[in-house]
């Protein structure tokens, strides 16, 4: 058994050590918001927040997760009714189209903006490069995160 | 731990939990041919072969079975052959809603393996293991002794699907002699059909007999929470107090509901028209329980198991309050109140406040002017039981939301718009927010015309988020589902001694139990329906329906039918004896003709206004004359024994098809590249075969296959408006929306086609998959639908089409039986039952005989062996299979099903219905052929040896 947290509640799976933690988090945990898009943490579809990191998780073996706090983002805002300011912002802005690489996003962009609250474009831009987008060009992505940043609500 | 089953030849290491049953490890992994029907081992569901002996897994704790060779239907198909068995069951109506089919095939494989040459009293006895609560068993029967005979290599032409006899064709269909004639104005199409009037396969028969994953419990959810019900020991109380906390308390419990945590909403759990004729009188949990099974509180946890300890954890105190179980008791001043809360409201005579759940009158000309002007006068009273619809499959239903938070209701209903309107404003949402998926149903019969759980799994899911299933035991199907109404209905009736019928009167007390679901309905279907069979000057018809504490009734095929049939049935049999006719010939001088006016059509409505109705067809005659013959009705039928008494009876029935005025069907079609349509209908198919027969009306009219029509049937998300399958509507208001729609593409099939010929439109003919012009060019619908999809003027062929009615055209019915009294001990045994009908155009034969035989054989329980008894305080004492006695193949009578076609003018192709008439004769032919044996009149049913017994020695 590996044991760990999940947005907040205790986890234990029977999975073989190396088996990435984006397929235990899918198969097994039925949290199915990270995608698996490259396999090879070239793309950031995948990425969830271990003990406040973003990382991509089709590279973290379920072993290197024991007793981590792992947040995806399913963890982040309370449901498609008490929606995060992120992804607030990303409904107002039209920041997704596809939605693919949306959760991925939303959760470096929760990265980013814990530790740096208050960042600027450059930063966001920076926070945000680990993840690719095919469809928007990034612009409203970019503009939702700052948005969510100033504690906009429009 | 971990055991081994080697199941279909594969090894499997399943984890498995002491308590654990095989049912449960084989559905988990993955063999969901094997079914829940009762967990006692009686229904036979979820029959598979153990180390090659037909064994029930419900009662068999996987452990117990480590190590052995399982056999599940599953493993029958051989490289995509079906098994001989699958095969002959798919070929014929041997499945109807093909729950217990799986069980029927393994039970008939393990008689093969061991006996290659059975008799069919052996394959009867094989198949007794297992009930089937649809076929009446004959055309199973018949499938395994030709499946038998492939096997052993001597079917000639083995695979030709056999077509079934028992069809008198219509006039004007070329098809045959001793045609009936009648009404020129009643035309049926000249064009000689090609798929209408065919036995062609079932067009779902194929999943059905392989096991697949069709119904709604044969699918996962990752997080499920299994929900169950508390029910009512009482049979009438208040809830003084409810405290769940130690049940919430409790690890693994997501959710303890009772009628402190919802909003109290009144709705009624009959599943009709908006706005429905039945009371609202029902909340999802309430302050009062007002019969034994009523509900209390809800539970959804992480294993059944843990719901179920859930359950024994909430406390509740309850103040008794006196109970009443009689109708007539109730009705009468300082009864109890059954529904004294303010917020219950109804029409058609409601007035809670004297527990009248429904009060009808109905006349036509002066019944005591009548009464008056006859030689003989006639009175007696009758009573017919509570009985119970039993589909093998119980009400199941899992909810969850989907990825828009909206509430998705898989569920086995007979009513899935019905569901999502009604339950919507229980849940507080709009029905929008609500999707409702019609899966595979293990059949209905009416109960499923009830909305009986979807609304507590709906909160469940709302409180917790998570996908929530709640699915009864058979033990809470008996008791908290719903039933049959029993009444006691009084008759009055003149007759000249010509016989003339001068006055005909029925007065009822029907006895709808708790709650007032179907109540007006039902009972105005009693007198619209059995009072009109006959012609009379002076009809009255006048019931009241009580409120009792016992479970409620509701909807059950046939809904009032059967149990006005058994009164005017065996009352017409005492009036034609009283002026020393036969029967038969008393019958045929009054019953309606065509050409005749319905009599009670216009006065008596479902709920509303009604609307006169002329008799266009009418094929008693033909039906007599066919069961005279068949049952040798002038013949001596000579008993078996020195105890024994032999007599004949006869009976005859006239139902309705659809609901005039009120049923509605809707159907699309849209065309693929290959030719191919999709027909989405919300007809609702609950084994009926409706599915099939929609298929083959849209194949008819666009000249191809059955087999080329995708039929999806029913999601209130995809498929267009239905009122659902119940009075007998389906084949003439959803086909005729089916026919409709069909046509509008058949003429956008021409326009395109007119243009690539280059020929006008309506010169063109649709047929084997092409269409042609007049000089024989053709192009193929494939050709048609790449050139309209893809190259020239590119549109969508496609069409949406509704249909209802005004009028119900009657089916007819003519039942006969042939019946054995032992006198000693007042054992009835029927040794033959032969019933005709006349249900108009027969789309296919073998499924409407299916019908009919299957019909036979829950009205055969009806008249002998089926009732739900109760104790002094309200509770079943015979909630299971093993009590409560359903038919099994071994037990069957001789039956003899037969179809006289007439030709209606008002359906498509001149269709009427066939479904509920068969539910109608069965009682009262027995009981008129206990008269003709014995000299006795049984005034009750069902008719068991003990009733019968005390009725010879009274006469004594």
């Amino acid at each position: 058994m590996i044991s760990f947290t999940v947005n907040g509640r205790p986890a234990a799976v029977a999975v073989p050590d190396a088996k990435p933690l984006l397929d235990t988090l899918r198969d097994d945990l039925g949290l199915t918001g990270a995608k698996e898009c490259c396999g090879k943490g070239e793309c950031g579809s995948c990425t969830v927040l271990m003990d406040g990191e973003p990382v991509c998780a089709c590279l973290v073996f379920t072993a290197q997760a024991r007793g981590v706090e792992i947040i995806t983002v399913e963890g982040i805002g309370g449901g498609p009714e008490q929606l995060d300011p992120i992804q607030a912002a990303f409904v107002a802005e039209g920041a997704a189209q596809c939605g693919y690489c949306t959760p991925g996003f939303i959760v470096a962009a929760r990265a980013l903006l814990d530790k740096n609250p208050h960042p600027t474009a450059a930063e966001i831009r920076r926070g945000l490069a680990g993840n690719l987008c095919r469809c928007t060009g990034y612009q409203k992505i970019l503009q939702a995160v700052a948005k969510a940043a100033e504690g906009r609500a429009d | 731990m971990r055991i081994e089953l080697k199941i279909n030849g594969r090894r499997f290491t399943p984890e498995v939990a002491p308590q654990e049953t095989l049912l449960t490890v084989l559905r988990r992994e993955g063999f969901y041919s094997v079914k829940h029907g009762c967990d006692t081992g009686e229904c036979g569901a979820c029959t598979v072969l153990i180390n090659g002996k037909p064994t029930t897994t419900c009662n068999l704790l996987a452990m117990q079975v480590a190590g052995a060779a399982v056999e599940t239907v599953e493993g029958l198909e051989e490289s995509g052959e079906l098994h001989p068995l699958q095969e002959r069951f798919a070929q014929t109506a041997a499945v109807q809603c093909g729950f217990c089919t799986p069980a029927m095939i393994m039970a008939a494989k393990a008689l093969l393996d061991e006996n290659p040459t059975p008799t069919e009293a052996e394959v009867r006895r094989a198949l007794s293991s297992t009930i089937c609560r649809c076929t009446g068993y004959k055309q199973p029967v018949e499938a395994v002794l030709r499946a038998a005979a492939d096997l052993r290599g001597e079917s000639a032409g083995a695979g030709a699907e056999p077509q079934p006899e028992g069809v008198t064709p219509a006039e004007g269909t070329g098809a045959g002699g001793g045609a009936p004639s009648h009404d020129p104005a009643a035309v049926l199409t000249r064009t000689p059909l090609k798929v209408v009037g065919k036995s062609v396969r079932k067009v779902d028969n194929n999943k059905l007999v392989t096991g697949r994953p069709a119904f709604t419990d044969d699918i996962e959810h990752r997080g499920m929470l299994h929900a169950r019900l508390l029910l009512s020991p009482h049979a009438h109380a208040l809830i003084k107090r409810i405290d769940a906390s130690k049940a919430r308390a409790l690890p693994g419990v997501h959710a303890v509901l009772t009628h402190q945590d919802i909003p109290r909403v009144s709705f009624t759990t009959a599943g009709q028209t908006w706005p429905e004729p039945s009371p609202y009188d029902t909340r999802s949990l309430d302050n009062k329980v007002r019969f034994v099974g009523d509900r209390v509180a809800a539970v959804a946890a992480e294993t059944p198991e843990i719901a179920e300890e859930a359950l024994r954890l909430i406390e509740v105190e309850y103040e008794l309050l006196p109970a009443i179980f009689d109708p007539e008791e109730a009705l009468k001043p300082g009864a109890p109140i059954i529904h004294d809360e303010p917020d219950c409201t109804g029409i058609g005579g409601y007035d809670a406040t004297k527990n009248i759940a429904a009060e009808i009158h109905a006349q036509v000309g002066n019944v005591e002017q009548g009464l008056a002007e006859a030689d003989i006068v006639i009175q007696r009273t009758y009573k017919v039981p509570q009985v119970q619809q039993t589909p093998i499959e119980t009400h199941i239903c899992i909810t969850r939301l989907d990825e828009n938070n909206r509430l998705e209701v898989r569920t086995s209903t007979q009513v899935p718009f019905h569901v999502r309107r009604i339950i919507a404003p229980v849940l507080g949402l709009r029905p929008s927010q609500i999707r409702v998926i019609k899966p595979r149903i293990g059949g209905g019969f009416g109960v499923k015309q009830e909305i009986l759980i979807e609304d507590i799994a709906g909160h469940l899911t709302l409180k917790t988020r998570r996908p929530v299933k709640l699915e009864l035991t058979r033990e809470e199907e008996f008791r908290a589902s719903r039933s049959r109404h029993p009444q006691i209905l009084r008759m009055r009736t003149g007759v000249k001694r010509d016989g003339t019928l001068t006055a005909h009167e029925m007065v009822v007390v029907a006895n709808t139990g708790g709650y007032g679901s179907h109540a007006l309905t039902v009972q105005s279907n009693t007198g619209s329906k059995a009072m009109a069979l006959y012609n009379c000057p002076n009809i009255r018809f006048d019931c009241k329906t009580a409120y009792t504490n016992l479970p409620p009734a509701g909807a059950f095929r046939g809904y009032g039918g059967p149990q006005g049939f058994f009164a005017v049935e065996c009352h017409l049999d005492e009036v034609a004896n009283a002026v020393g006719m036969d029967p038969l010939a008393f019958r045929l001088k009054n019953c309606l003709k065509t050409g005749d006016i319905h009599p009670l059509a216009a006065a008596l409505g479902e709920g509303r206004e009604g609307f006169e109705q002329r008799i266009e067809s009418c094929g008693l005659p033909e039906c007599a004359e066919f069961g005279k013959t068949e049952i040798k009705w002038d013949d001596m039928h000579v008993p078996s024994g020195l105890t024994k008494r032999r007599g004949l009876g006869v009976a005859f029935a006239m139902h309705g098809t659809a609901i005039p005025g009120v049923d509605m069907g809707a159907a699309s079609i849209k065309m693929n590249d290959d030719g191919s349509f999709n027909l989405l209908v919300g007809a609702t198919d609950l084994g009926t075969g409706s599915d099939t027969i929609m298929a083959q009306l849209a194949a008819e009219v666009l000249g191809i296959k059955p087999e080329e029509v995708l039929v999806y049937s029913s999601d209130t998300d995809m498929t267009p408006f239905d009122t659902g399958a119940y009075a007998s509507s389906t084949t003439y208001i959803s086909g005729g929306a089916v026919v409709r729609a069909a046509e509008d593409v058949a003429g956008q099939i021409q326009a395109v086609a007119g243009a690539m010929l280059d020929v006008p439109a309506d010169d063109l003919e649709l047929r084997d998959g092409r269409v042609y012009a007049n000089d024989g060019s053709s192009v193929t619908l494939s050709e048609v639908a790449l050139r309209s999809l893809h190259q020239h003027d590119q549109h969508q062929i496609a069409a949406i089409a509704s249909k209802m009615s005004y009028d119900s055209p009657p089916p007819f019915a003519a039942t006969f039986a042939d019946v054995e009294v032992d006198v000693e001990t007042g054992e009835v045994q029927v040794k033959k039952l032969v019933m005709s009908v006349d249900a108009g155009r027969i789309v296919n034969p073998a499924l409407a005989l299916g019908q009919i035989e299957g019909g036979m054989t829950q009205a055969l329980g009806y008249a002998v062996s089926e009732e739900m008894v109760y104790d002094e305080k309200g509770l079943m004492v015979n909630p299971n299979f093993r009590d409560y006695r359903v038919f099994l193949a071994d037990e069957m009578p001789e039956i003899v099903a037969h179809l006289v076609e007439t030709a209606d003018p008002f359906g498509p192709y001149g269709v009427k219905a066939v479904a509920e008439i068969p539910m109608d004769g069965v009682a009262p032919a027995v009981a008129n052929a206990i008269y003709a044996a014995t000299g006795v009149r049984m005034y009750e049913i069902p008719l068991t040896p003990e009733r019968v017994w005390k009725a010879l020695h009274q006469k004594e």
